[in-house]
């Protein structure tokens, strides 16, 4: 809401500096989010202030600052033609100064033999917008000659002065403008922006926002209530109004203006009107604007001869206005010249012969005041906001009458707006008005008393304040005050309908108590009983454990394309997920956003392909949800923790030296799980088994925890890195569900004794079947040499001369260690001996002779 | 060859042996072939044992000779191998402390999580247990049960995204959790913060993002004012970015608070002079806040006539927007390791 300074003054006294208003306005909710001076300088306290020069372009609405030195309200006293320019005049202007000066103009509303009007006159020097840029440039004034005759100033068009677009011809000041009188003072104003929270539609106004101007600063209001001029025959012969669905219509009044000439409304009008961001159009269309943006109250005008002649058409002598809803597929064509189709929820204003209006949003075609207009019916009415709001998103005709009606216009409004607009249009248009005011008033507007007390005060918002101190706040904003012992019952004034619970009330004591007043405490309440949060908890752990890992952290976006799971199934698309598998979105933003992501690798994979085009190596990981709406428990999906791991490129980035470069590969991910799995002392619960999935090629096993699956490692699949165009290194890849892992770090690691007699270190070297997993040798190994083996590494891996084909050498360093010995060659001797025994009988294995 | 020449040529090959040993390694090799247990040196002395008694004190006395003069060769060998080994080690030509390190591969958290956990323990100080919800939610948790009903005006100031599944949607905020961790806990009080992603139906630029992460907090109890919301983030604030921080509290609108309030706190770019992050108004906006709304109290079980709390979000990546001088919230999300990797 655009709020001139200038008009707020008709109705309130404001002493404060502009800034210190802003500031006041935006702490107590009217947020200012902007502030522009219109050809005045900021006050000195502003803080932050540009100076303009020459060539700057000057943004927003292009305003300036006249200078009170250069620029003034000028009256022409005479124009002549130019001797050498058909289209040019010379005008010669009195500003105040003994000499008129005269200028060289092409101003096609000045015409020689013209004079007496008052102008904006510039002098040499004088900063304005150059009208011939694109943009709101700003040139200084300098004496020139045009056509062989000097020009020492300039009557200004509104885009010179920046007060508009407009350069069509110079503004042309009313008549009572006072010659010599700086322009700045004259018509130099102060504009704020006020941004309006849905619960304060009732500040969608000047009158509003005076109010509530009023109420913080304790200063005056001047506000009355309007009153008209009318004449018999009263409205009543003119129309008739039946509102049928008066859920959706709570009141209508109508009254009738008579004999109205069409025109340009006046100079002040069209200012104002400019100045709050419309374009003025003629004195009708501009009267309904003016009380709306006044009062708060949309009107409707009507051409009365229209309706008249509609009635007459179907045998009717009287003009009838029906309030209902649509019918199912009602057609109807809106004054924009379209033709809409209409549901039952929507409200039409009609009269006997079919719609005229949708109810709150939009007026007809037909029906539309126009040039020709002489009498008109204007409506002033109250609609159900939500239904409006509705209608007007439906048929994607936002406006600002829709905008206050969705909010909410009180019924008690529709006359006072009526009154207001009807004695306008006959004051701009020289009519008359019809004896009262027809009025429908089927639901009246409800009157709710809220009680509040002391303690309410103290216990909502920790402040003390006496029934008196309480009382003094809510008179400020105009409530009616009725106290009953200790409760006060207030009574919200009757232009506001977003007051119906105590906690209404306290929130507008706090706001002109003053939120900074309000004092800072402690939490002086229990203490709740505290739990720990495991399943964030693990989370950061494994944050920690993976960033010390040498990986990045990376959140991706929750939603995705189903087409990125069918890339993932690289042999058998139609393998993928279906549509049914997935959480999806009815408004995606793009169809690359339109799913809600089962997993983490996906994202990893969408992830690489972005970040391999800066970089060859990358090591990140992800903690996320999956979304599984096949889960779900009712309508919603079931949400799974997940961690994802995804490693490409150099295993350590090239330098100077030489370190292992060779690219990462499955082992890289299974290192990094084993060692997460390690720090969180679950490594002993842990089984990789050889198994792949459709990601992955055949270097990929499932990771099961306490033989339960919990994840995959592996290489992604080829064809799969090329889909997603990852290049010709591997992309190893873990995924896994976390919750699993909880118990783990709610177990605390219970501490082995540390030996203090020798440690022996044995090697040995195995030959086993081509078909035995290592992890398998090394489990019976454990089994076998029990507690006493404190460490067994695999440091080598053999195969080819002298190892027969199909067999391979696994070598085997052991550590054993007795906590209370000190172990002799035979003790190891024979524990060699026995698990070589075992792994033979078992497995088949033969020690390899060195 | 007598014994005595033999003697005499085994300490020669020894002594021949023992120059050609270069290193710590070679010397343990040449050790163990001579001096070792099974030793040629030891064999030599062994062989006393065979030979007849009148040879074996010139022999004894020869072979002791051998092995004392071997054992000091080893030694002396052993001390000229250490002073080259140290002398090499203080040999500094061609070292050069400006080429670069070995470097361990180091990793991060996301500026968004360690902003989270920056936020998180803060709040743990003060007896805040963090509490996770849900992303997906009904309508009903969304918006009804937070005082927006169906065509409430409010709801326009979060653009949704709606499921194919009626009344299922993205969360906007993280607010629905207010209602989930109020219906498990009643009759506790309530001290959490909620942080997790939300969504907006918004169209992706420096500014807006259609996915970001919010903190909620919630404090519910028998006395909890706006008073004590304000020492709260006052509290917060002044860990956050550093003792001394001035808050502004604006009256504000949100319809599961009342009173409800938007918090700026003074420009940590410019200390509140004017800079182009702040627009040139000196005040950073980081928080919305208010008194828990009754209807939502009454929703989460809470009598309002007994009971009443205050609620407050805020966005992890605004205030690390803030904290790391970042322009555009992209970032966060396209996770290029270009950004990432600066943090
Ligand atoms: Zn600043």
């Amino acid at each position: 809401m655009r709020v001139p300074l200038s008009w707020l003054k008709e109705y309130v006294d404001i002493t404060l500096p502009v800034d210190e208003l802003e500031e006041r306005l935006t702490l107590a909710g009217l947020e200012v989010a902007n502030v522009e001076y219109v050809g005045v300088e900021p006050p000195a306290s502003v803080r932050f202030k540009k100076q303009i020069k020459p060539g700057d372009v000057v943004t927003g609405n292009g305003h300036i600052v006249w200078d009170k030195e250069k620029i003034f309200v000028g009256q022409v006293v005479s124009v002549e033609k130019h001797p050498d320019a058909d289209r040019l005049t010379l005008v010669t202007i009195n500003y105040g100064t003994e000499e008129p000066l005269t200028v060289v103009t092409g101003a096609p509303n000045l015409k020689p033999g013209d004079g007496g009007q008052k102008v904006a006159f510039a002098t040499a020097g004088a900063m304005l917008i150059d009208a011939y840029a694109d943009a709101f440039k700003v040139r200084k004034l300098k004496p020139g000659k045009i056509r062989g005759i000097l020009s020492q100033g300039m009557v200004c068009s509104e885009r010179e002065l920046g007060l508009s677009d407009e350069h069509e011809g110079i503004i042309i000041l009313p008549d009572d403008a006072p010659v010599g009188a700086p322009l700045a003072d004259y018509l130099g104003d102060v504009v704020f922006d006020i941004d309006i929270t849905p619960n304060m539609i009732r500040i969608a106004s000047i009158i509003g926002v005076a109010r509530e101007v009023a109420a913080i600063t304790e200063a005056p209001l001047h506000i009355d209530m309007p009153t008209w001029q009318t004449s018999p025959p009263p409205a009543g012969d003119y129309a008739d109004v039946e509102i049928i669905d008066d859920d959706l219509c709570h009141r209508y009044t109508a009254s009738i203006v008579r004999d109205v000439a069409v025109g340009p409304s006046p100079f002040w009008t069209q200012h104002r009107l400019k100045l709050i961001g419309q374009r003025p159009i003629s004195n009708l269309v501009d009267v309904t604007n003016y009380v709306m943006f006044e009062w708060g109250q949309p009107l409707h005008a009507f051409d009365y001869d229209k309706l008249l002649a509609r009635a007459k058409a179907i045998g009717k002598d009287k003009v009838k206005i029906i309030v209902r809803r649509a019918d199912e597929g009602e057609k109807f064509t809106t004054l924009d010249g379209v033709e809409r189709t209409l549901d039952a929820d929507v409200l039409m204003i009609c009269d006997e012969a079919g719609p005229i209006a949708i109810g709150g949003v939009m007026g007809g075609l037909e029906t539309e005041v126009s040039d020709e207009t002489r009498n008109v019916l204007l409506e002033s009415a109250a609609f159900e906001f939500i239904n409006v709001r509705q209608t007007a998103k439906k048929l994607k005709l936002p406006s600002e009458a829709a905008y206050r009606f969705s909010r909410g216009v009180p019924p008690r409004l529709n006359p006072i707006g009526n009154v207001r607009g009807a004695q306008l249009m006959a004051d701009l248009g020289g009519g008359d008005i019809a004896q009262g005011m027809i009025d429908d008033y089927p639901r009246p507007q409800p009157v709710i008393e809220v009680p509040v007390t002391e303690r309410d005060v103290q216990r909502w918002l920790g402040i003390d304040l006496s029934q008196d101190e309480i009382i003094d706040i809510l008179q400020r904003l105009e409530f009616d005050i009725r106290v009953e012992d200790d409760v006060i019952w207030a009574t919200a004034p009757w232009y506001r309908l977003d007051v119906s619970i105590t906690a209404d009330v306290l929130e507008e004591i706090a706001r002109i108590y003053g939120y900074d007043a309000i004092p800072e405490t402690l939490l002086a309440d229990e203490l709740p009983p505290q739990r720990r949060n495991w399943a964030w908890e693990l989370e950061e752990r494994l944050r920690d454990i993976l960033a010390a890992a040498g990986l990045q952290e990376t959140i991706n976006y929750s939603m995705t394309a189903i087409e990125n799971y069918r890339k993932t199934f690289p042999d058998n698309p139609e393998d993928a997920p279906g549509p049914e598998m997935f959480v999806t979105l009815a408004n995606p933003l793009s169809q690359e956003r339109s799913v809600m992501r089962r997993c983490l690798g996906v994202s990893a994979l969408e992830n690489l392909q972005r970040n391999l085009r800066y970089t060859d190596r990358m090591a990140v990981f992800e903690i996320g949800l999956g979304y599984r709406p096949e889960l779900g428990d009712g309508v919603l999906p079931k949400e799974i923790r997940l961690l994802a791991i995804a490693l490409t490129g150099p295993r350590e980035p090239g330098n100077w030296l030489h370190g292992d470069d060779s690219p990462m590969d499955f082992f890289d991910a299974k290192g990094v799980l084993e060692a997460l799995f390690e720090r969180l002392g679950a490594s002993d619960d842990v089984e990789y088994r050889a198994e792949s999935a459709h990601i992955f090629g055949p270097k990929a096993a499932g990771v099961y925890l306490n033989g339960q699956k919990i994840g995959n490692v592996g290489e992604v699949h080829p064809k799969v890195r090329a889909a997603f165009d990852l290049g010709d290194r591997p992309v190893a890849l873990a995924g896994l569900q976390i919750a699993p892992l909880i118990p783990y770090i709610q177990t605390k690691k219970h501490l082995h004794p540390i030996s203090n007699f020798p440690a022996v270190k044995e090697d040995i070297a195995l030959v086993v079947d081509e078909a035995i997993p290592a992890g398998k040798v090394a489990a019976l190994i454990r089994q076998t040499a029990g507690a006493n083996l404190k460490d067994i590494q695999l440091f080598d891996v053999y195969r080819g001369d002298p190892i027969p084909p199909g067999k391979k050498s696994l070598a085997f360093s052991l550590t054993f260690q007795s906590p209370t010995k000190t172990l002799t060659d035979k003790d190891t001797a024979r524990l060699r001996r026995k698990i070589v025994g075992r792994l033979s009988r078992e497995i088949g294995a033969e020690l390899r002779e060195a | 060859m007598s014994q005595h020449q033999e003697l005499i040529q085994l300490q020669a090959q020894a002594e021949n042996e023992l120059a050609d040993a270069r290193d710590e390694k070679q010397l343990e090799a040449w050790r163990i072939k001579w001096l070792g247990r099974k030793g040629l040196v030891p064999a030599a002395v062994k062989q006393i044992g065979s030979l007849p008694k009148e040879e074996r004190a010139a022999y004894g006395q020869a072979v002791n000779q051998l092995k004392q003069a071997v054992q000091a060769a080893f030694e002396a060998r052993q001390q000229q191998l250490k002073e080259a080994a140290m002398a090499a080690e203080l040999r500094s030509e061609g070292f050069d402390p400006t080429l670069p390190g070995r470097r361990p591969q180091i990793g991060r958290l996301h500026p968004s999580s360690a902003t989270l956990r920056e936020i998180a323990h803060i709040f743990a100080h003060m007896g805040f247990e963090v509490y996770t919800a849900r992303d997906v939610e009904t309508d009903e948790y969304n918006f009804q049960l937070l005082n927006f009903p169906k065509g409430h005006p409010a709801r326009e100031m979060q653009d949704t995204f709606h499921t194919t599944t009626p009344d299922v949607l993205l969360r906007t905020h993280t607010s629905p959790g207010q209602i989930r961790v109020m219906r498990e806990r009643y009759p506790e009080p309530i001290r959490v913060i909620l942080p997790g992603k939300c969504y907006r139906y918004e169209q992706v630029t420096a500014r807006s993002e259609m996915m970001f992460h919010q903190v909620e907090g919630l404090v519910v109890g028998k006395n909890i004012t706006f008073a004590d919301l304000k020492g709260t983030l006052q509290a917060f604030v002044d860990q956050l970015f550093g003792e001394g921080r001035q808050l502004r509290f604006r009256a504000s609108h949100f319809p599961f608070t009342e009173p409800s309030a938007e918090v700026d706190v003074d420009c940590i770019l410019c200390g509140g002079k004017g800079c182009r992050v702040c627009k040139y108004t000196g005040w950073l906006e980081i928080l919305g806040c208010g008194m828990v709304h009754p209807n939502v109290l009454r929703n989460g079980g809470y009598d309002p006539e007994e009971w009443s709390g205050y609620a407050f979000g805020m966005g992890p990546e605004r205030i690390a927007m803030l904290l790391h001088g970042v322009d555009d919230i992209r970032y966060f999300f396209s996770n290029d390791v270009r950004f990432l990797e600066q943090f």
